[in-house]
């Protein structure tokens, strides 16, 4: 861990990066980083590229300390390192699609987000005229007598992302399934470069519109800490309330739709409505369901009023009221039961590998959670608990979520409590400066990192969704279980494609 | 003649009845999740609007998907044409018993399967491999059940199964089990939950529904006229054979047959609000769990069996 101490060391002694240190580091540094992430001493938080380098965010579970390590790639290329540790993969696969930084060495040298039709390459880096399209993606071989491929997607028949899954299966047993992303594609990270923060904000809180207060919440705290703002108290407490607000809101609609993939349609039926009313509370509070654009660098955009005080408090106490009955549905039905324990087993070991966050890092029995680890406020003065399970199947994946709806309703309680007086946004002085900073949103930890130029534009910002480490894991979640459970197991995990696919 | 007029009848009557009975299932069930639903004429909207609608074929399919809808739709409507409604005068049922249904239904799915597997989809493939298997087991259970009929009523055609249930045979075990399996079988020949989801949007989880994945236009509504007929088909048979009462006996005169075709009605009005209530209880089994399923409803059919060959009053 030599390397990580040193790297720490110099970034604070360079200190571009606030809160958490930036370093540059040597190849042999690089390497030596990456062997402590494929020794489990160290999580992967992000791979990104940048002009010429390329950024990898680290985190010292144990001490609790987060660093950046940026490689300067001579020769456009830097060491891999997923060839140490599999969960760099797909994020330097992006790096190379986006930057055209080549990864040397690194075990899977196809594109990911790039699928030939942008009519450029290498949009980010220096732009490269498009070879002709095709779609001519090799998916990993599996082999064997009586196995065959079953192609899904990129449209589905339901209402969701598109994203294309491809088994192999041996009768009804998924041998392998590969997941193919990137068809939702923004170029956010593109328009984000030389907006305004107020612009980059609103366009941060689009990248996957479910956590849009998450992503707001982590880019306009990079950028507060990159110019070394100190947001009001009403203002922390007033994101605090929007955060839990959505995650309640996502908790609820995916406790139902879990259960209605298994055919039980009642608990979607119910879970439904609540979700609908905490929208409905969530308009009339801050002026949007979702509450999009609610957060802005330097605080909120709307205060909340006495009657969105008392519009909140009232459907806490209706949930409270109807949650109860639906968990006990929930615990009573055997027929789901049967459907939901057991299916989809996350291993514990590669959730710590992946450093996957969340409810599948959760359910699985990694305690992480943003709000505990980093203690950002309002979190910081709140008593919660953090919902952990051992068992990693479907089941504790609903039951980390059921958990985390009454934190989340005692949290919004609490922080109603406490709201202090005052003003609810401050002014963002223009300048230089870098942040990053670490936020839960209701899928796990949403990273975002923030390097703003001498007249206050961003120069780079990246976002860097829970789901690029929960994806892999969905893959090795359905290994063994029959095909007709994977629509149980993705819901279960109900990973972001637009987040990932930026 | 007269029994000609009633099997003309019938056959009309449960054309008719069959996207109602449908679309009432599918109204209860919204009703039970707090919904409003569609209307309970929406299924005949649905089938009028597929009709008009243009026929997409796959560039690879051969003649057999082009007649196995045709083949489908005509088996089960004969089929459900056998099974005395609200008269047991049908002149057909003296040519076509209960094995002659459950052969008719077997050549329907048979067909079916094929045209999933015909043009080539992994999800076609797919369904025909799960109805398969789903029916290699139905099916025996099915032949239980008729065997444990048979053996109560001295004959497998159902207008004389109805008249001795009619008369009278006391509360029988074998009945009761024979009951319980041909609930379990109907759940399963109809694609319900907890064996499959009609309603699911999720082809990975389809049986029947991945099956005729690729069908459009009259096609597709004449599959889906089919799958109506048989949910009708088999609420109607688990309502003659075992809660006869109201069928319009041979040579009954104008007014049984109202009374016979008022009963009717109720006894399906009865059966889907109950198939709707039990969809909503219950979440989908795994489809490996479906051969124990059905393992029980042929179990429960032997037992049925077995028990009459021992004692004939059981």
């Amino acid at each position: 861990m030599e390397s990580f101490a040193q790297l720490l060391e110099s970034g604070r002694r360079a200190g571009p990066c606030r809160p958490f240190p930036r370093g540059e580091v040597s190849a042999e540094q690089w390497t030596a980083l990456a062997g402590h992430l494929a020794a489990g001493d160290l999580v992967l938080m992000g791979l990104w590229g940048d002009a010429g380098a390329v950024h990898m965010a680290l985190l010292d579970e144990a001490a609790g300390r987060l660093a950046v390590a940026t490689y300067a790639c001579a020769g456009g290329a830097f060491p891999s390192v997923a060839r140490h540790h599999p969960p760099a993969a797909r994020l330097e696969r992006t790096v190379r699609d986006l930057y055209g930084l080549v990864p040397e060495g690194a075990p899977d040298d196809r594109a990911w987000l790039d699928h030939g039709r942008w009519g450029v390459r290498h949009p980010l880096g220096t732009p490269l005229p498009a070879e002709p399209a095709g779609d001519t993606y090799a998916f990993l071989a599996a082999e064997g007598e009586g196995l065959h491929q079953i192609p899904v997607g990129p449209v589905h028949a339901g209402i969701i992302e598109p994203g294309h899954f491809r088994f192999s299966c041996y009768g009804e047993a998924v041998v392998r399934l590969e997941e193919r992303l990137g068809y939702v594609h923004k170029g956010i990270e593109r328009l984000v470069a030389g907006a305004d923060v107020a612009q980059a904000a609103r366009l941060a809180g689009r990248q996957s519109g479910d956590s849009t207060v998450a992503y707001a919440l982590a880019f306009c705290r990079a950028v507060e800490a990159a110019r070394g703002v100190a947001v009001p108290a009403r203002a922390h407490a007033l994101r605090g309330v929007m955060a839990e607000l959505e995650r309640l809101a996502n908790h609820l609609g995916d406790i139902g739709a879990i259960c209605n993939d298994a055919a039980f349609a009642l608990m979607l039926a119910h879970c439904g409505v609540l979700r609908e009313k905490v929208l409905r509370v969530s308009a009339r509070a801050f002026g949007h369901r979702l509450m999009m654009d609610g957060v802005i660098p330097g605080g909120v955009a709307v205060d909340l009023a006495r009657d969105g005080i008392s519009a909140i408090r009232v459907l806490v106490s209706e949930v409270r009221a109807a949650f109860p009955a639906l968990v006990e549905l929930y615990d009573n039905t055997a027929s789901l039961q049967d459907r939901t324990v057991g299916t989809g087993f996350t291993r514990p070991d590669y959730v710590r590998q992946f450093g996957a966050g969340g409810y599948v890092g959760r359910a699985s029995g990694r305690p992480f959670d943003a709000r505990r680890a980093f203690a950002y406020p309002p979190y910081d003065r709140l008593p919660f608990e953090v919902a952990v399970r051992p068992e990693g199947d479907v089941n504790a994946r609903i039951w980390v979520r059921i958990r985390e709806v009454e934190e989340s309703l005692g949290l919004v309680v609490r922080l109603l409590d406490t709201l202090p007086d005052g003003p609810v946004a401050t002014e963002i002085p223009a300048g230089p400066g870098e942040g990053l900073a670490v936020v839960e949103g209701f899928r796990g930890d949403v990273l975002a990192f923030v390097a703003l130029a001498a007249d206050g534009r961003v120069r780079r910002a990246h976002l860097r969704d829970p789901s690029w480490f929960q994806w892999p894991l969905l893959e090795t979640a359905i290994e063994g279980n029959i095909v007709a459970d994977f629509p149980l197991c993705n819901k279960s995990f109900n990973c972001s494609y637009s987040g990932v696919d930026l | 003649m007269a029994n000609l007029l009633v099997q003309g009848t019938q056959m009309l009557l449960v054309l008719a009845l069959a996207p109602l009975l449908t679309g009432l299932v599918r109204k209860a069930k919204a009703r039970l999740t707090r919904r409003r639903g569609a209307s309970v004429l929406q299924p005949y909207r649905d089938l009028a609007r597929l009709m008009r609608k243009e026929v997409v074929l796959a560039e690879n399919a051969s003649w057999l998907f082009r007649v196995v809808p045709y083949l489908v739709f005509a088996a089960t409507w004969v089929a459900a044409a056998l099974v005395p409604t609200f008269a047991t005068g049908l002149i057909f049922s003296w040519s076509a018993d209960l094995i002659a249904i459950t052969a008719l239904i077997g050549s329907a799915r048979f067909f079916l399967a094929l045209a999933g597997m015909d043009v080539g989809t992994s999800f076609g493939g797919l369904g025909s491999s799960r109805e398969v298997m789903i029916s290699s087991l139905a099916e025996p259970a099915m032949i239980m059940i008729v065997f444990s009929l048979a053996l109560v009523a001295h004959s497998t055609q159902l207008s004389t199964i109805a008249s001795v249930m009619l008369a009278g045979v006391g509360l029988r075990v074998s009945l009761a089990l024979a009951l319980v399996a041909l609930l379990m079988v109907a759940v399963a020949e109809n694609g319900r939950i907890p064996v499959d989801n009609p309603s699911t949007h999720l082809e990975l989880t389809m049986v029947h529904e991945a099956m005729v994945l690729e069908y459009s236009g009259r096609h597709l509504a004449l599959i889906e006229l089919a799958a109506q007929l048989k949910l009708l088909l088999f609420l109607s048979l688990v309502a003659c054979v075992f809660v006869p009462w109201g069928l319009a006996p041979v040579g009954a005169g104008p007014s049984a047959m109202v009374l016979g075709m008022a009963t009717y009605g109720g006894k399906l009005a009865v059966g889907a609000l109950l198939v709707a209530v039990f969809e909503t209880s219950i979440a989908k089994m795994r489809v490996f769990r479906v051969p124990d399923f059905l393992g029980a409803a042929l179990m429960l059919g032997l037992l049925g069996t077995l028990l009459l060959f021992v004692s004939g009053i059981l």
